[in-house]
């Protein structure tokens, strides 16, 4: 398969995981849909890696994925304290630093 | 043969991001992201990046999931639709959805005329020549070489980012405001005798004195 076809799913998938961040009101799905959108950016790394053989988008797919880990920790944080403090779990409620 | 592997794990990819976003219960939004994520992980081993994949699976597919169901199942799904409960379907509500959905198909076509419209020859190719062995392209060895000689700073970053993280969750999610009088701690053991009550009890961590 030429390389095109896995940018072309990774372009789907980006654009799936947008559609959800901006759709979707529950902050649990909106860290998912945030994950999609990382997955798509790492597919196209590795498939740029492959197509110069050069291994440096697989150790930058690496990091992106560190980092998506650090954000699912504190997202999943932040939405365990939203809990514990009764407020809604839905980002539309959520609107205490508007004006 | 690597056609119809690749075909069978990008409709996985597709079918679970759809998945996520389609489906009303998050749990079952998880579930499709397991799906997704092990179906990338294909992925990832055609393209040669077999560590990368290997990552995938153990690290997301395995670790991160959990974390996501143990949320989910501690928050519940009957809180999530409490603010449709509140509002209902109202016209702004599908309205801003219908937009949602608009905004995220011109983005598609804006990446995917960007991604292949571009001048790259490179990218009609299968990829650059690969030759098996125990530390070509992909392989650990050859990811272990790169990370702690050339990237040695990125992947320094990333412990301490992890570090960072794992702290800041902790402090976000404590409790605050100390435990009730109902959570008090049975003998155990005849060891407990000798050492002060809230040793090794959550009291310890909130500061409440016995």
């Amino acid at each position: 398969m030429s390389i095109a076809w896995y940018l072309a799913v990774s372009a789907i998938v980006f654009a799936l995981g947008a559609v959800g961040v901006m759709t979707r009101r529950n902050p649990l799905v909106v860290l998912l849909c945030l994950e999609l959108m990382l997955n798509g950016g790492n597919l196209a790394l590795i498939a740029f890696s492959r197509m110069w053989g050069n291994g440096d988008g697989q150790i930058l797919a690496l990091v992106v994925m560190t980092v998506a880990a650090c954000e699912v920790c504190i997202g999943l944080g932040m939405i365990v304290a939203l809990y514990r403090r009764r407020l809604p779990i839905d980002v539309d409620e959520l609107r205490e630093l508007q004006g | 043969m690597s056609s119809v592997l690749f075909f069978l794990a990008a409709a996985g990819v597709i079918a679970g991001a759809i998945g996520v976003v389609v489906l009303r219960d998050p749990f079952y939004s998880v579930l499709a992201l397991v799906a997704h994520l092990v179906s990338l992980a294909v992925l990832f081993l055609l393209l040669r990046a077999e560590f990368v994949a290997a990552a995938q699976v153990v690290v997301y597919a395995g670790a991160v999931m959990v974390l996501y169901v143990f949320v989910v199942a501690y928050v519940g799904s009957e809180s999530a639709s409490l603010g449709e409960r509140l509002r209902g379907p109202g016209p702004v509500g599908s309205g801003l959805r219908l937009a949602g959905a608009v905004v995220g198909a011109a983005l598609l076509v804006e990446i995917s005329i960007a991604l292949l419209g571009t001048g790259l020859e490179a990218v009609e190719g299968k990829g650059a020549g690969y030759s098996p062995g125990p530390q070509t392209f992909g392989t650990p060895a050859y990811i272990g070489k790169l990370l702690l000689t050339r990237f040695l700073l990125a992947f320094e970053m990333a412990s301490f980012l992890l570090l960072i993280a794992a702290v800041g969750a902790v402090v976000l999610a404590r409790r605050r405001h100390g435990l009730g009088d109902d959570e008090e701690r049975e003998l155990l053991t005849p060891l407990d005798l000798l050492r002060p009550r809230e040793t090794g009890t959550m009291a310890e961590g909130v500061g409440r004195r016995p």
